[in-house]
């Protein structure tokens, strides 16, 4: 008879690493001028706020799902990592048009990836950086082998098209990393959290559109986010001297120099460089981080061996960050 | 505690901090938004700062009754610890 009392557990990995990144934005190029065509805005209004020069939009009949695949299918190319090899697609969104059927299942059979465990994670645009530490522990918990993390939105399926304090910042786009073991640790631990006591801050009106309470979620990303950065760091065994790149959640401009204002009173340096994707992605939630890393990889701002910081910060609210080593 | 003219100099140099704008164009009759060309969000930087500054809490929607200069020193002089 077996030992009832003991069970079996799968041996897990000794470290992780981000092994590949890829992203897609959609063709559609929106100016501030274009918004200012059909809104009471301006150019100069919009890029003091928030920082946006221009931003991509979906067509109509391109979805949440379409964006995803193609980033997916870019961070495996890059990755060198072939679709059977992955195990797990975890999907952070807020924008998925239907509750029932899920993205990451379609996502994952439409990339080519067989009967993985795929499922959303919804946690704004705290979502990615929730996406890689829970990618990055079920390795080390040896749950999974290769996982595939796509941040996908279709944000202005839920902006209200002239409602000037919301259409001038989301956009559309989706971004994606592929996670597996490492013999030595390359992802540092998450640190994330919740702050539910401020629920009001974000959410959509009338279940539809995205309203946020502008100067309040200010102060909160300001002022709190910086800590939870920090946090990461320390978890990871690093200083704030140790950071490379930054890469907060790209929903203002203002609030990434804030962040990175803060880290360097902490001792981040002067060289340390920040993204600032936003100005020609806008704010795309959960897409926001992958498509910055993408970005700045190709630019060269982001090198392979570079510490990078990343830290997500929306609706729930919901926050986490992480450091990792860039591949 | 710190009097009037304490918490405009004070306040000035928030101001000029976060806005830029130069400390003696920063006086009491003067409107953030209107005069001084402060948008929402610096409003709330310098709430913040003056938070930390004067030990006082300036919650959002109280900030949005701060419309002068006079109004915020009044604000923090009669809620500073």
């Amino acid at each position: 008879m077996t030992d009832r009392s003991t069970l079996r557990q799968a041996p897990g990995a000794p470290g992780t690493r981000i092994l590949g990144v890829g992203s897609f934005q959609p063709e559609k190029i929106v100016t501030n001028d274009d918004l200012s065509k059909i809104m009471d805005t301006n150019d100069q209004w919009i890029r003091e706020r928030v920082g946006i020069i221009e931003r991509r939009f979906a067509e109509k009949d391109e979805s949440l799902v379409d964006m995803a695949v193609k980033a997916g299918t870019a961070a495996l190319a890059d990755a060198g990592v072939d679709p059977s090899e992955v195990d797990t697609v975890i999907l952070p969104n807020c924008t998925m048009p239907t509750q029932i059927p899920n993205a990451a299942a379609q996502v994952a059979d439409r990339i080519g990836i067989t009967h993985p465990a795929a499922f959303d994670l919804n946690a704004a645009c705290a979502g990615f950086c929730y996406g890689i530490g829970v990618a990055s522990d079920l390795i080390r918990a040896g749950t999974a082998k290769k996982a595939l993390v796509i941040g996908a939105e279709k944000l202005t399926d839920h902006v209200d098209p002239v409602d000037r304090a919301n259409a001038i910042i989301f956009a559309d786009g989706a971004g994606a990393a592929v996670v597996g073991a490492a013999d030595t640790p390359q992802i540092g631990p998450v640190a994330w959290g919740s702050a539910g006591e401020h629920v009001d801050l974000i959410y959509m009106r009338d279940d539809r559109w995205i309203y946020q309470e502008g100067q309040s979620v200010f102060r909160w990303a300001t002022t709190q986010i910086a800590p939870i950065a920090l946090q990461a760091l320390e978890l990871a065994g690093l200083e704030p001297s140790d950071v490379d790149v930054l890469i907060p959640h790209q929903a203002n401009l203002r609030i990434v120099e804030a962040i990175a204002k803060k880290l360097r009173a902490k001792g981040a340096r002067e060289d340390m460089v920040v993204a600032d994707d936003i100005k020609y992605s806008g704010n795309t939630s959960s897409a926001s981080i992958p498509l910055a890393l993408d970005h700045m990889r190709k630019a060269g701002t982001a090198k392979q061996g570079d510490v990078v910081l990343a830290v997500g910060f929306g609706a729930g609210l919901s926050y986490a960050g992480q450091a990792f080593i860039c591949p | 505690m710190a009097d009037n003219a304490e918490i405009l100099a004070g306040l000035a140099e928030i101001v000029e901090e976060v806005a830029g704008v130069a400390q003696d164009d920063v006086t009491a009759e003067k409107s953030f938004v209107d005069d001084l060309d402060i948008d929402s969000l610096s409003m709330v930087e310098i709430a913040v700062q003056a938070e930390d500054k004067f030990g006082v809490k300036i919650p959002d929607d109280e900030l949005a009754n701060l419309k002068t200069v006079g109004d915020a020193v009044n604000y923090v002089s009669a809620n500073a610890k």
